[in-house]
C-alpha cells in the first residue's frame, strides 16, 4: 500500500545532543508500525515532531503526498495526527464526554448542545468497545479507561494516525489484551498506528513492521518473522546479547528481614514475608495487587495499621522513612521522577540527600567529601552525567535510577527494595541494574524486587511471592519448573499454587 | 540577544538589571556638586597649596551650620599646620565676616587670603572688595571648586538607599526560605508591627521606660523577636502537621498578629523609651555604615552560608523541589517546614525591632503592606514561586532593585503614585522573566 505519511531526512539538534540524524519514516493506512529504541534513541523527539510540539531543523514531512509543516500541536491534530502520551491529557474534573469534545464542543452561539455531545461520545465509545458512561468524571476512571477516553478523543477529532507512547505500561494484562484487540480494530478501520514500546513481546504480537532507532539514527527495519526478541535487542543496543539476565552464583544465608501480618486498610491484608541474606525475593502480581503498598509499609512511607517488622531478629519501630533508612532498609521507588529524585536539585545533591549526616559535621556539609564519594559511584556504576551539578531532571531514566541506587549504596543499606527497577529504562542500563542487584545480594544483603515483567521475575529472583488485591496468593522457589503461565495463574487467582502442584504430580 | 538571555538565565541574572538601573539613574541625576564640610576643607586646602608657595595670613569663613563649622575648624587646623597664620576663623553670618574683614583693615594687617565657602565668595561685599574695603584689595579670595557628580552616586544617598531597604531586605531572607519550600508567608507585615509594639511595650512597662538600660533594651528586643518566632512556628506547625495551605495559615496569622499588636498598644504609638534606642536604626558605629545595613549584610552572609553549605539549607531546597521524594530520602520534611516558618517569624521580628528603632517608637500601624514588598523583592530576585529554586543573594539584589527604583524616582521627582505603577510593572516583568527562563525563552508553552 502506498504510504500516506512520509518523513524524509529529519534532522534535529539540541544543545549538546544530535537527537535525530537524517531519519526516514513511512506509515501506510491500516498499518501498525512499532517504533523502538533505547531511551534517548530519539523516539520521543520523532513523536514530538509528528505532533507539532517540536519542529525539525531539516527534512520534510509529507501527508497524502503534500508537504506539511507543523508549528503547533493543533496543526498536526487538524491534519489528523493524534498522540496519546504516557501522561494523559485529560482534565480530571470534567466528564469523559466533556474531555472528548474539549475545545470542539457542538454548540449554538456558545450554548453547548449537551444531548448531542453525550450521544456522540457514547457512539464513539461504543465503536471502540468501551462501556464507559460519558458522564463519569475523569478522575474516577481507571488508567485503562482514561486511555480509552484518550483514544476516543482522538477519534472525535477524526484522527487518521494514532501515535501511542508506551500505551501498555500501566495496564493489567487483561486490559493489555483488550488494547491489542482495539489496535487491530483500528487498523482494520484504516487508521495508521505508530506504537512505541519497551515490551518486545507485544511488538511481535501487534506490529506489521518495526523501526529501530539508535542514538538518533535509524538502524534498521524488521518485518514479519524477522521481528524476534533477540534480533530487536541486537539492533537496539547494537550488539548481540548473550542473555537478558546476568547470572551469578550466590549463597543464600540467614533470614535478614522478616515482616509478619502487615496490614493497611483494604490495600494490604495480612502479608508476611522474609528475605534472607544473599537472596532476591520477587513480589509479583497484577496492577492493584498491593505489592507497592506492602513495601511502602516496610519502608515507613505509609504508616501500617498492624504488623511486625524485624531485621536480623530485632524488632524495628518504623514510623517513617527516616526510621527505616536508619535501620538500613531502602526503597528505590517505581516512580523516580515523582518520588525518587528531587528533579530541581543537582544529581550530586540528590545523591547526598540521605547521606548528609555522614558528609557533615555540626550541620556543615563537607562538599569535597560529598563530591569524592559521588565521583566514586559515577565511575563504579558508570552514571552518565556531564557534571555533578547537572540537574537530575536532565538525566535519562536509566541514569536517574543509577543515581538513586548510588545514594542508597552510600547509605550502606542492608535491605534494598527495588520497585519496578527497570520500568522505562533502556536495555543496556537494565542489564547493569540487574548486575548490581546480583552483586548486592552476593554481599549478603537482602533484596526485594517488585516487577510486573514475568521474564524479569523469572530471570532474576530466587523466590517469588504472588499477591492479589492485597492478599498473599502463593510463593514458589524459582526453578526450571516455574513458568510465566503458572505465575500468571496465581496472580489471577484462578489456580491455587498447591492445587497446580498436585495436578503436576 | 543570546548574551542577554544567558546573563538573565544565571542565578544572579538580576544583578545586571540592578547595575543597569544604577547606571541609568547616575546618568540622569548628574549635576554640579558643591562640596561641603570636611570634603570641602580638604579640596580647598589642595587648591591653596597649588596656588600659594609661601604661607601667609589667612581668614577662614563658613556658615554657622554643621557642615560650615566642620569646614571652618578643619581648614583652620590644617592651614595652621601648613604654616599659615589664621587671623580669624568665622563660622557665622555674612555680617560676621564683614566685621572681621573691617577689623583686619583697621589693624592694617596684610591679609593674603580669604578662604571661604562658595556662598560667602559670592557676597557683594567680597566680590567687590576694592570698593567696599579698599585696604584689603590685594586679598585673594578662594572657595572650594564645584565638581560634577551624580546625585544618585553620592555616598550619603547610597547609604540612604541601603538603610531604607534594610527592613524589607532582612525580612525577605525568611521569605526566600519560605518561597523555596513552595509556600508563602503573608504574616510578616503584621509581625513587624507586633514585634515593634512588644519591644517598646516591654521597655515601657518593665525596663523603666525612658530610663531603661542597654541590657534592658536588648532583653526587650530579644523578647519581641522570640515572640515573633513563636508565632511563625505556630503557623509553620499548622502548615506542616495539619496540612493547612500556607496562604491561609499565614493569612490567619497576619490578622492575629496585627490584632495582638493593637491590643497590647491600645492602638496608640508607644514612645516612652530611651533616646539611645535609635542606635540600631539611625546609628552608624562602623565605618559610617548604618547599623541596620551592617545587620542586614551579616544576616545575608549567614543565610547564604546556611543555604549553600549546611544540611538544613539542602533540606529546604529538597522539600521545595519535591517533598515526597525528600521524605522518602529520609528528610524530616515537617520539621523543615516548621523551622522555615519560625525563621521567617524571627526575621520579621528583627525587621520590626529595626523599624521601631528607626522611628524610636512602636506603633501597631507599622509594616502595613510590607509583606507584598517583601514578596516582590524575593520574586524580582529570581526565586521561583513554584519552589525548589532560588538564592538568598538574588533576593538581596531584588530588594535593591526595588530600593534603587524608588530612590531614583524620588531623586528625579516622580510622584509617589506613579512610583507604585512602576514598581508593579517591575514585579510583573520579573515574574514574566522567570516564566520565560523556565520555558527556555518561548513565549507560550
Amino acid at each position: 500500500m502506498e504510504p500516506f505519511l512520509t518523513l524524509r531526512s529529519i534532522e534535529k539538534r539540541f544543545p549538546g545532543v544530535h537527537a535525530l540524524k537524517s531519519v526516514d519514516f513511512d506509515l501506510s493506512q491500516g498499518e501498525c508500525v512499532a517504533l523502538l529504541g533505547e531511551n534517548g534513541a530519539g523516539k520521543s523527539t520523532l513523536i514530538k515532531i509528528l505532533g507539532g510540539a517540536q519542529s525539525p531543523d531539516r527534512g520534510r514531512v509529507k501527508l497524502d503526498g503534500e508537504e506539511v509543516v507543523f508549528n503547533h500541536p493543533t496543526d498536526s491534530l487538524d491534519a489528523g495526527i493524534a498522540i496519546i502520551y504516557q501522561e494523559f491529557n485529560l482534565v480530571p474534573g470534567l466528564s469523559a464526554g466533556q474531555n472528548m469534545f474539549l475545545g470542539i464542543e457542538p454548540n449554538d452561539y456558545g450554548w453547548i448542545r449537551r444531548g448531542d455531545e453525550i450521544a456522540k461520545a457514547r457512539e464513539i465509545l461504543n465503536r471502540i468497545g468501551s462501556t464507559i458512561d460519558p458522564n463519569t468524571r475523569c478522575d474516577e476512571l481507571t488508567v485503562a479507561e482514561k486511555q480509552m477516553v484518550e483514544i476516543a478523543k482522538a477519534l472525535v477529532r477524526k484522527a487518521r494516525i494514532l501515535i501511542m507512547d508506551e500505551p501498555s505500561a500501566a495496564l493489567t494484562n487483561k486490559e493489555v489484551e483488550r488494547l491489542y484487540e482495539l489496535v487491530d480494530d483500528l487498523k482494520a478501520e484504516g487508521l495508521g498506528i505508530v506504537y512505541v514500546s519497551h515490551r518486545l513481546e507485544e511488538v511481535e504480537r501487534l506490529a506489521d513492521r518495526a523501526v529501530v532507532l539508535r542514538d538518533g539514527a535509524r538502524v534498521g527495519e524488521l518485518q514479519g518473522d524477522e521481528m524476534k526478541r533477540n534480533r530487536i535487542i541486537e539492533l537496539m543496543v547494537g550488539r548481540a546479547m548473550d542473555s537478558e539476565f546476568p547470572t551469578e552464583d550466590r549463597k543464600v544465608g540467614d533470614i535478614r528481614l522478616r515482616a509478619r501480618n502487615l496490614n493497611k486498610g483494604n490495600k494490604v491484608k495480612g502479608i508476611s514475608l522474609e528475605v534472607r541474606a544473599g537472596e532476591i525475593l520477587a513480589l509479583t502480581g497484577l496492577v492493584g495487587a498491593g505489592r507497592t503498598e506492602t513495601v511502602r509499609l516496610l519502608f515507613g512511607a505509609d504508616v501500617r495499621d498492624g504488623g511486625i517488622v524485624e531485621l536480623d531478629g530485632k524488632e524495628l519501630d518504623i514510623q517513617n522513612p527516616r526510621d527505616a533508612i536508619k535501620a538500613g532498609i531502602c526503597l528505590l521507588t517505581e516512580d523516580r521522577k515523582e518520588q525518587g529524585l528531587v528533579l530541581g536539585l543537582s544529581v550530586k545533591e540528590n545523591f547526598g540527600l540521605p547521606n548528609l549526616r555522614a558528609f557533615s559535621t555540626n550541620g556543615l556539609i563537607d562538599r569535597n567529601g560529598e563530591l569524592n564519594r559521588f565521583d566514586h559511584y559515577v565511575k563504579s556504576i558508570s552514571i552518565k552525567i556531564s557534571d555533578p551539578d547537572q540537574l537530575a531532571e536532565k538525566l535519562s531514566g536509566g541514569n536517574q535510577q543509577k543515581v538513586v541506587l548510588a545514594k542508597w549504596l552510600e547509605k550502606n543499606a542492608e535491605i534494598l527494595i527495588f520497585d519496578e527497577p527497570t520500568r522505562g529504562i533502556d536495555v543496556g542500563a537494565k542489564f547493569e541494574i540487574y548486575q548490581w542487584m546480583n552483586r548486592l545480594a552476593k554481599q549478603g544483603k537482602g533484596i526485594i524486587m517488585i516487577s510486573s515483567e514475568l521474564p524479569e521475575v523469572l530471570g532474576m529472583s530466587d523466590r517469588i511471592m504472588v499477591l492479589k488485591e492485597g492478599e498473599f496468593m502463593g510463593e514458589v522457589t524459582n526453578g526450571s519448573d516455574v513458568t510465566q503461565e503458572k505465575l500468571m495463574a496465581m496472580a489471577i487467582g484462578i489456580v491455587d499454587d498447591k492445587e497446580s502442584e498436585n495436578e503436576n504430580s | 540577544m543570546k548574551i542577554l538571555k544567558k546573563l538573565l538565565s544565571s542565578d544572579y541574572g538580576m544583578l545586571g538589571v540592578l547595575v543597569a538601573l544604577c547606571v541609568f539613574f547616575s546618568l540622569i541625576t548628574y549635576e554640579n556638586q558643591q562640596p561641603v564640610g570636611q570634603d570641602a576643607a580638604d579640596r580647598l586646602l589642595g587648591q591653596i597649596q597649588d596656588q600659594f608657595e609661601e604661607p601667609g595670613v589667612v581668614l577662614v569663613a563658613g556658615k554657622n551650620s554643621e557642615d560650615g563649622r566642620e569646614f571652618v575648624s578643619q581648614l583652620e587646623e590644617q592651614l595652621t599646620e601648613g604654616g599659615w597664620k589664621v587671623e580669624a576663623a568665622i563660622a557665622g553670618r555674612p555680617i560676621d565676616l564683614g566685621k572681621a574683614l573691617r577689623e583686619a583693615d583697621d589693624k592694617k594687617l596684610s591679609v593674603t587670603l580669604l578662604a571661604c565657602e562658595q556662598s560667602f565668595a559670592d557676597l557683594p561685599l567680597v566680590a567687590n572688595m576694592k570698593k567696599s574695603i579698599p585696604g584689603l584689595s590685594q586679598i585673594e579670595v578662594v572657595s572650594p571648586e564645584s565638581y560634577g557628580w551624580p546625585n544618585f552616586l553620592k555616598s550619603s544617598n547610597l547609604l540612604n538607599v541601603a538603610n531604607q531597604i534594610a527592613v524589607i531586605a532582612i525580612i525577605a531572607i525568611g521569605m526566600t526560605l519560605v518561597i523555596i519550600t513552595a509556600g508563602i508567608d503573608l504574616s510578616v507585615g503584621s509581625l513587624i508591627a507586633f514585634s515593634a509594639v512588644i519591644c517598646c511595650w516591654v521597655v515601657r512597662e518593665w525596663m523603666g521606660g525612658p530610663d531603661a538600660t542597654v541590657l534592658g533594651m536588648i532583653v526587650a528586643c530579644m523578647l519581641a523577636i522570640g515572640a515573633c518566632g513563636i508565632l511563625g512556628a505556630f503557623s509553620g506547625s499548622m502548615i506542616a502537621y495539619f496540612g493547612v495551605p500556607s496562604f491561609v495559615a499565614s493569612l490567619g496569622m497576619m490578622m492575629v498578629a496585627s490584632g495582638l499588636a493593637y491590643m497590647i498598644s491600645g492602638g496608640l504609638s508607644i514612645y516612652q523609651i530611651p533616646d539611645s534606642f535609635d542606635w540600631l536604626g539611625r546609628g552608624d558605629s562602623f565605618l559610617g555604615i548604618p547599623n541596620a545595613v551592617v545587620l542586614m549584610i551579616l544576616l545575608y552572609l549567614a543565610a547564604h552560608f546556611l543555604m549553600s553549605r549546611t544540611t538544613a539549607g539542602r533540606y529546604v531546597y529538597a522539600v521545595g523541589g519535591n517533598a515526597e521524594a525528600a521524605r522518602l530520602s529520609g528528610v524530616p520534611v515537617k520539621k523543615v517546614l516548621l523551622w522555615v516558618y519560625a525563621c521567617s517569624g524571627v526575621l520579621a521580628g528583627m525587621g520590626g525591632v529595626v523599624m521601631a528603632s528607626q522611628f524610636r517608637s512602636g506603633d501597631p500601624k507599622y509594616g502595613l503592606m510590607y509583606e507584598l514588598y517583601v514578596i516582590a523583592a524575593v520574586v524580582v530576585g529570581g526565586t521561583s514561586l513554584s519552589g525548589g529554586r532560588g538564592k538568598v543573594f538574588g533576593t538581596l539584589i531584588g530588594a535593591f532593585i526595588i530600593a534603587v527604583i524608588q530612590n531614583g524616582m524620588n531623586l528625579t521627582g516622580v510622584q509617589s503614585y506613579t512610583q507604585k505603577v512602576v514598581l508593579g510593572l517591575v514585579l510583573l516583568a520579573a515574574v514574566l522573566l522567570d516564566m520565560l527562563k523556565k520555558r527556555g525563552w518561548k513565549l507560550s508553552s
